[in-house]
Formats: C-alpha cells, sequence, structure tokens
C-alpha cells in the first residue's frame, strides 16, 4: 500500500510530461530529412522560420542525401533533401509508391572544397583536377608527389602517405564531387563514375560531411571532401581547386554565382542542373545547387499550407540569410521560375 | 411457504451449481481471469517473438531467392550494381568479436581467480560491485570514450609499439589511422570484461570447499589448486561466461561503428578499418534506397539473430549446470 | 631435479601465477574506474543549466543545451515501462505459479531467445511493424522497440523473486480458503515486491542507454516532441550525432548528456542492489 501511495507524485509527472507538449503547443511540426550539405543554412532557417511563425515547427535531420530521398519515397518525412538530384529511376519509384510526382526545388548553391589536415602547411595548397582524381584513385599516395608539389611551389609538403576521406553513407555531396571528377577524369568516369554511392578505390568513410570533418580533424595528413561552411565552422584548412579556365579558384560566394550563371539561365523545368567545371573564368570548379524533394500531392492541408508558405518564404526573406553561412544565393531566374513552380504542389 | 425461502437475510446453503451456470461463474472467477491474464501474457511473449522472427524472415525474401547461399560467401557489397554479399561483415563481426575475447579471457578469468581465491571478501564484494557497475554502461558511452579516449591512446602509443614490433607480420601490416578493427577490438573487450569477471566468479565460488581442501591437503600450492581443481570444476561455468560475453560482443552496435572505420573490406591486417554486421545496419538502413538494398540489412539481421541465438544457446547450457541465476549466489 | 627443487619451482610459479591474477585486477579495475572518472569529469565540467533548459541552437551557433533530449528519453522509458514491465511481470507470475510443463518451457526458451537478439535487429522490427506501416517515426515505436527488450528481464526476474518466497506463505493462504488469484496478490506477490520492484530498476538501468533501436524508430527531433505519435530526441541518440560532428561544442554537449545518461544509470543501479541487500537481510515477509 506505501508503495502504491508513493507513486501518485510520479503518476502525475508523468502525465504532466506526456501531455503538457500536446496541450501547450496547438503547433504543427513536419519532418524533413535528407542532405548534410545545406544542413547549417537549413537548421538555421528553419529555427528563424519557427521564431517568425511560432505554430509551425520543421525538424530537420541530416541523415545524408541517400537517406533523404529514402524516406520522402517511404512517406515517413514530408520533404526530402540532397544535393545529388534523383535519378529517372528514383523519381519512377517514388511515383509508384507515393501515387504522385516527385518535386525538386533549388534553395542555395554551395561549394564542396578539398579540407586537408597538414599541421606544417599555413598556406592554402592549389589542386589541379589531375591531384585530386589521382589522389581518389589512389594513384597519388604521397604529400610530397609532383602533382602537389607543383603548383604549390614554396610550400614545404612532407613525404607522408595520404590518408584519403570520403563518404561512407549515400550523398549528394558525394554525388557533385563524383561528377565533378567524372567530368575532369576520364580514368575516373570508367573507373567509378558519377554516383553518391561510390566504389571508393581507397579511403575511410565519414558518415555524413560532419563526419567527413570529423576523420579529417582527427587525422594528420588526411584529405577530404565537404560543404565549404563545415571547413569554415570547424576552422579546418581547405585548398583552391583550378577551374576549366585554368585559374586557381578559392571557394567563395563570387566563385559559385559565377559557375550557377550559365545553368541560370537555362534552367529546366525540373530544375535538375549539375553546375560543376562551368567555364567562366571565375566560377569555382565544384560548385552544386541543392534540392528540398517534395511530394507533388500533400494531403494533409496544414502540411501543404505550411509548406508552399517556407518555400515562399525561403525564396524571399530565406534568401538573405545565405551568405552569412557561406551558400550562395540562387541567382534571380531561377527564384523567378521557382516561385511559378512552387504552384504545382497541389 | 417455508421459513427458509421467506428468509432472505439467512445464508442460503451452498449447493454446487450444475451444468452451464457453473461453468459460466467458473469462467469469470479471480482465479479464471488471473490464469487467463497471466496465461496470455505468456502466449503473447511467443506471439511477438514469432512475430519478429516472421518480420525478418519475410522482409528479407528478395536477397534470399536471389543470392542464396552465395550471400555468405561473396565479399562485395555495391549498392550501385544491387551485389549484396555478407561476407565482410562476417569477418569483421567475428574477427572483433575473437579479438575481444583474447584480449578479455585471460585477463577476465584471471581477475575472476583473484577475486574469488584470493582476496579477501570485503575486497572481492566491493571490486565485484565496481565491475558489475561497469557492465551498465551503454555501448553509445563506451563509443564516446572509445573515439575520445581510446583511440587517440591507441593511435598514438599502442599503433605504433606493434608496428614496430609486430609489422612484419601480416596482421599489423599496412597504414594506421584510429579508426580499425583492433580498435573496435579493444572497445568491445573491455565492454565484455564485466560479464566474464562476474560469471566466473560466481561459478568459481561455488565450487565446494572440499575439492580446495582436498587439494591442499595433498600438498598442492594454491596455484595448482585453483588451476588444476578449481577450475577445471567450474570449467563449464567458465566457458558460459565466455559465450555469454561472446554473445554480447557479436551484436554490439554503437560502440563498434563509432570506432571500427566503416570500410566493408576484408584486411588481414587488424590495423585497416573494417565493418560489422551491426554497424552496417545501423549505418545504411535510413537510407537504402531500394528494396533489394533494404531486405539485403534485413537478411544481415536474420544472420546476426541466428549467430546469437546459437551463442546465447551454447552459454546457457553450460552455465545453468553450474551456478543458479545471479541473484541468489553469493 | 631434487624434490626440494621441485618445490621452490612450484612455490616460485605459485606466486608468479597469484600475482598475475592481481595484476589482472588491478589492471582490470584501473582501466574501468578511468574510464568512469573521465567522464564524470568530462561530463560534469560541460554541464551547465542550460543544458537543462535549452532546445538545441542552430547548427555552429554555440550554446543551447538538450532539454528535448531529457524529455524525449523519458518519455520513451516511460512507454517502454508500461509495454515491458505488465507483459513480463504478468509472465514471471505464470512461470512462477501456473506453467504447464510444455507451455512454460516454451515460454522459458522463447524468452530466453528474445533476451538474446541484439537491439539493433529490435529496431528492425519495430520499423518494419510499426514506422513502416504507419509511415511515420515515432515515440510510440521506440518505446514499444525498448519495451520489447524489457520483456525478457521482467519475466526472468519476476519468476525468480516469486519462487523465493517460501512454499508456506502461499499453502498458508490457500488454506484460509484464499482463491488463488488473492493468495497471489495479497501474500505472495508483495512477499516478493522488493526483489521484483529491483529487478524492474535493474531492467530500466539497462535498457536506458539503447542506442540503435531508437535510429529507426523515434529517430531524433530539434525541437519538442509534439506528442507520443512524433519523433523526438533522445539522449543516446543525441549522443551518438553530437560525437561524430566536428563541432568542439557538440562535443562538449556529448560529454554532458553522457554524464546525465551515465549517472541515472548508476544511480538506478546502486538504488536496486542496495534494496535487494537490504530486503535480502532484512528477510523476507
Amino acid at each position: 500500500m506505501r508503495t502504491h501511495l508513493r507513486m501518485t507524485p510520479l503518476r502525475a509527472m508523468a502525465a504532466v510530461m506526456l501531455l503538457a507538449p500536446a496541450v501547450l503547443t496547438a503547433q504543427t511540426q513536419l519532418t524533413g530529412a535528407g542532405a548534410s550539405f545545406p544542413y547549417p543554412i537549413y537548421d538555421k532557417w528553419f529555427h528563424e522560420y519557427s521564431k517568425a511563425h511560432p505554430d509551425v515547427q520543421i525538424n530537420y535531420q541530416s541523415i545524408g542525401s541517400g537517406g533523404g530521398i529514402r524516406q520522402v519515397t517511404e512517406g515517413t518525412v514530408d520533404f526530402g533533401a540532397s544535393d545529388g538530384p534523383m535519378n529517372d529511376t528514383q523519381i519512377g519509384d517514388f511515383k509508384t509508391k507515393r501515387g504522385t510526382d516527385v518535386l525538386h526545388f533549388p534553395t542555395v548553391m554551395g561549394a564542396v572544397v578539398p579540407i586537408y589536415n597538414l599541421p606544417g602547411v599555413a598556406t592554402a595548397l592549389k589542386f589541379t583536377p589531375a591531384a585530386i582524381a589521382g589522389i581518389y584513385l589512389g594513384t597519388i599516395t604521397k604529400w610530397n608527389d609532383p602533382a602537389l608539389t607543383g603548383p604549390n611551389k614554396g610550400v614545404s609538403l612532407p613525404n607522408s602517405d595520404i590518408v584519403v576521406v570520403h563518404r561512407s553513407d549515400g550523398s549528394g555531396t558525394s554525388y557533385v564531387f563524383t561528377d565533378y571528377l567524372s567530368k575532369i577524369s576520364p580514368a575516373w568516369k570508367e573507373k567509378v563514375g558519377t554516383n553518391s554511392s561510390p566504389n571508393w578505390p581507397v579511403g575511410l568513410g565519414g558518415a555524413q560531411n560532419a563526419g567527413v570533418a570529423g576523420l579529417v580533424k582527427q587525422t594528420t595528413g588526411a584529405i577530404g571532401y565537404v560543404e565549404l561552411v563545415y571547413a569554415v565552422q570547424n576552422t579546418i584548412a581547405f585548398g583552391s581547386v583550378q577551374n576549366a579556365a585554368g585559374e586557381f579558384v578559392s571557394a567563395s560566394l563570387a566563385g559559385v554565382t559565377a559557375a550557377a550563371a550559365a545553368a541560370a539561365a537555362n534552367m529546366p523545368d525540373d530544375f535538375r542542373a549539375s553546375i560543376t567545371n562551368a567555364s567562366a573564368k571565375t566560377a569555382y570548379p565544384i560548385a552544386s545547387f541543392t534540392w528540398l524533394l517534395v511530394p507533388a500531392k500533400i494531403q494533409d492541408p496544414a502540411k501543404k499550407r505550411i509548406l508552399v508558405d517556407f518555400l515562399k518564404w525561403m525564396l524571399a526573406d530565406g534568401q538573405n540569410m545565405t551568405e552569412a553561412l557561406t551558400f550562395s544565393k540562387l541567382p534571380k531566374e531561377v527564384v523567378a521560375k521557382e516561385t511559378k513552380a512552387i504552384s504545382k504542389i497541389q | 411457504m417455508t421459513i427458509a425461502a421467506s428468509a432472505p437475510t439467512q445464508a442460503k446453503a451452498r449447493v454446487p451449481d450444475s451444468g452451464a451456470r457453473a461453468l459460466v461463474r467458473r469462467l469469470f472467477s479471480g482465479d479464471e481471469i488471473a490464469r487467463a491474464l497471466v496465461t496470455g501474457s505468456a502466449a503473447l511473449i511467443l506471439v511477438l517473438t514469432a512475430l519478429l522472427v516472421q518480420e525478418l524472415w519475410m522482409n528479407s525474401a528478395l536477397p534470399r531467392a536471389k543470392f542464396g547461399w552465395h550471400f555468405f560467401v561473396t565479399s562485395v557489397w555495391d549498392a550501385n550494381a544491387g551485389q549484396f554479399g555478407a561476407l565482410p561483415f562476417l569477418y569483421g563481426t567475428c574477427v572483433t568479436s575473437l579479438e575481444a575475447l583474447l584480449i578479455a579471457v585471460p585477463l577476465g578469468v584471471g581477475a575472476a581467480i583473484f577475486l574469488s581465491e584470493l582476496a579477501p571478501p570485503r575486497l572481492s564484494d566491493a571490486l565485484t560491485f565496481c565491475i558489475e557497475l561497469l557492465a551498465a554502461v551503454p555501448s553509445v558511452i563506451y563509443g564516446l570514450i572509445g573515439i575520445f579516449v581510446m583511440m587517440p591512446l591507441i593511435k598514438d602509443y599502442l599503433g605504433p609499439a606493434l608496428k614496430a614490433t609486430l609489422g612484419w607480420s601480416p596482421l599489423f601490416s599496412g597504414p594506421f589511422y584510429g579508426v580499425s578493427v583492433l580498435s573496435a577490438g579493444i572497445v568491445l573487450a573491455v565492454m565484455i570484461l564485466p560479464f566474464i569477471v562476474s560469471v566466473s566468479r560466481q561459478v568459481l565460488l561455488a565450487v565446494p570447499g572440499d575439492q580446495r581442501e582436498g587439494a591442499l591437503a595433498l600438498g598442492a600450492t594454491k596455484w595448482e589448486t585453483t588451476w588444476k581443481v578449481v577450475v577445471p570444476y567450474a570449467r563449464r561455468g567458465i566457458y558460459g561466461s565466455v559465450f555469454l560475453a561472446l554473445a554480447r560482443a557479436l551484436g554490439e552496435t554503437m560502440a563498434v561503428t563509432m570506432v571500427i572505420g566503416n570500410a566493408p573490406q576484408i584486411k588481414a591486417s587488424l590495423l585497416a578499418p573494417g565493418y560489422s554486421i551491426a554497424a552496417v545496419i545501423a549505418n545504411e538502413f535510413t537510407e537504402a534506397t531500394y528494396d533489394l538494398y533494404v531486405q539485403s540489412l534485413i537478411e544481415l539481421g536474420l544472420v546476426l539473430f541466428a549467430l546469437t541465438i546459437i551463442i546465447n544457446g551454447l552459454a546457457r547450457l553450460l552455465v545453468a549446470g553450474t551456478t543458479r541465476f545471479s541473484v541468489n549466489s553469493a | 631435479m631434487t624434490e626440494a627443487d621441485r618445490l621452490k619451482v612450484r612455490r616460485l610459479i605459485n606466486g608468479v601465477m597469484l600475482t598475475s591474477t592481481g595484476v589482472c585486477t588491478v589492471l582490470i579495475a584501473s582501466v574501468l574506474l578511468f574510464i568512469l572518472g573521465y567522464l564524470l569529469v568530462k561530463g560534469a565540467r560541460n554541464l551547465n543549466v542550460a543544458f537543462f533548459t535549452e532546445l538545441p541552437k542552430p547548427v555552429g551557433e554555440a550554446g543551447g543545451g538538450l532539454a528535448n533530449a531529457i524529455v524525449g528519453s523519458a518519455k520513451i522509458l516511460a512507454i517502454a515501462t508500461l509495454i515491458g514491465v505488465p507483459v513480463g511481470f504478468l509472465g514471471g507470475v505464470y512461470l512462477a505459479e501456473y506453467g504447464s510443463r510444455g507451455f512454460a518451457f516454451a515460454v522459458r526458451y522463447v524468452t530466453d531467445l528474445l533476451n538474446g537478439v541484439p537491439s539493433i535487429v529490435i529496431g528492425i522490427f519495430a520499423y518494419t511493424l510499426i514506422v513502416a506501416k504507419v509511415k511515420h517515426f515515432s515515440t510510440l515505436a521506440g518505446g514499444l522497440a525498448i519495451g520489447l527488450m524489457m520483456i525478457p528481464i521482467a519475466v526472468r526476474s519476476t519468476e525468480e523473486f516469486l519462487r523465493n518466497v517460501p512454499n508456506g506463505l502461499r499453502e498458508g493462504a490457500l488454506a484460509l480458503g484464499t482463491p488463488k488469484w488473492r493468495a497471489l496478490a495479497t501474500v505472495v506477490i508483495p512477499a516478493a515486491k522488493d526483489g521484483i520492484i529491483t529487478g524492474i530498476m535493474l531492467n530500466l538501468a539497462r535498457v536506458a542507454g539503447e542506442t540503435a533501436p531508437l535510429l529507426f524508430t523515434s529517430f531524433s527531433n530539434r525541437y519538442w516532441s509534439p506528442g507520443l505519435q512524433h519523433e523526438t530526441a533522445s539522449l543516446p541518440v543525441m549522443i551518438y550525432t553530437y560525437a561524430l560532428a566536428p563541432y568542439d561544442d557538440w562535443h562538449r554537449q556529448a560529454w554532458a548528456a553522457g554524464f546525465v545518461l551515465l549517472m541515472f544509470i548508476l544511480l538506478i543501479n546502486v538504488s536496486a542492489r542496495t534494496l535487494l541487500a537490504r530486503s535480502r537481510h532484512g528477510g523476507g515477509r
């Protein structure tokens, strides 16, 4: 009997805990999952959007583009996110499983940078396309290989092994990176190709952008590829990459915007465009759009209203927040085209 | 009318009901409800477990049909080509578990011997209490400590030491980045030590005193008594504890995936990164983009399930005969 | 070799081997104490009020806390206990008090089987059974997965402690004409009460840190979870996520979360064992 009485305060607490959130918040919560590439800006956006619209919360989980595509196709999340656009098979799969089309909405443009961990090297390294391809193909194994020392005269590179780090999960960032490598290296294109889960010839795997950044940060002599913001936020050194015009360009807002200029003018209706290895002189070669994956038909009217409203907010207010986090704004033409495309959501 | 019938307050003589009414009364009596309730719960456990096996089996139909037995001998895990083989994960799971046992069993049994034969009872109890508390530390926390504490130590001290002394052997060849089969094995060893120590100590304590006294009376040294009489007597229980620990090691997910390197490859060197069944499921399950992929992961889960059933079964068989369940002894 | 020499060798071996067992113990004890100590120090250092009261801040911004993960874990464990303990308890009562030969053997066997299932496989099961069918992640699914893991231990410990109750008590009650169910509810079970509660507590401590099943069931949440049908943050999942990320601030929060989780588990363990020791020495009722 004593135990029985003692339980009552516990039961009361339990009731409060379980019911309170439901009672206090007449809120709608949406869930999205996917790309880690834009995670910092998405997280910021969703927080800001929630501040502006206190009755809405959008819970975004960075599980990798592969996860985003899978979960939105299964319908376990309300929207997905990926920087590798869905291919035709995946789009077909979506249509079969969800009974409606999937729409790609570009949100920001970002840069994939080669990060490295060389404590003795103070200046930013210059990477030629051949060097990056060689490193990831496993043909270049030491930091003082001629392919690296050539463009970096005056920098003393150690005679140590290059520890290659790549993504272990299905990744849009990998898609962008391998898309670039396929364009600049026929050997890569033949051996591995463009893929979000490539068969990496060499290297260690980290999960999401965060995992790769973490591994590189901890491992001396490591090289990896992450979205620019991860290098900046974690003060990890990153190098400049030689673009198609022969210039060594360090990732920047301007460089990415230049990369998108040509594509912006000729944006296809489904918005699936690649901007790697752009030909402009100031273009940063490993740049990409990243997309939100939204079903064309949304059953729940409240969720539909929120998603539509968020997309409009994202194209207006949201675009003003991107640069602080080193993501480039969408070109005006793309914004205009997208605003029209929002009406496709039923 | 008789007086009995006209006096409703008078207690009725208890005449047993007959036939249907008796059945109904019995059915709704407290005892039958209680019996139904407890039997129902017991049955529910059976149903849930059957459901578990059924779900695993049904949801792994595609790869079983497509690959059959080849699933267990193929070392290719290629989501793009739709080729899935379990070998790298079986290898990683087995090697890390074996490594953990090789480290933990001698240490654990040694400590168990000390705690049961040599240490004064209060010290033994206190130390065992501490060691058992460590069995309570969750896997993810071992992973946390693995990444930030153990791996740097292994990378900076143990790795170079091993390479310097044993670098010639294929087991310790190749570059070492910290994340590796070696690190995973060491973390697992630390995790399973408490089980081995705790159970071995109990079985050793359960060995009757006259065994020891007999040996000592014959002039054996303490060590000889322990090693040649007590331990063999408790042999089954100790094997049981080893199997229990092995079963735990096989299924460990978080600590392993945080330090093993997550590379689906089979390399002779312990210094190379690897992958385990539990780790690949944890990493790839939410992103497997098509059915064959998901189901291959589920088939891996089925394999792990089967492995742990077998090992656990052996463990129970061995331990059951030698000591009663923990809360009652010592 | 003479008898005396052989004796010397034997004594030497004796000394060496016994010392080495001591060394093993010292090694293990020090490694384990080091682990605990490191976590406690590092975790406690990074603990602050914000950790308990604030939600996570946007990625890259320092500060914030894991209040939602603490509440989320509490919810999941509460659901798990509500599901796992009654089923396990009643199953244990069946095995101890009612068991019929064949069926009881099957139940025991299957319970042991379920106990050995790796947590990740339970996660897969909960995913295919619930998440895939209702098409969303939920706290409920997470609670169910963990609850499933609690059942076998609840069964075994309940059965064990009930069996310890002396038969005299049962027979005394039955002799007084009490129906069996009533004898159980008012005499036998209360007699085993301490042990059963201890069992529940140890059970809870065991599953509190489970991460793998939650990855596919309760997923995670950057905000408060609006209800049981939604995803929720939980301490183990957040520790995992934050530990693998490159942000130093997240690492600090991972240590703090690890500290809170471990303290919770250790406190339950210690209280349970003290309760058990006290009840055993105080004698049964």
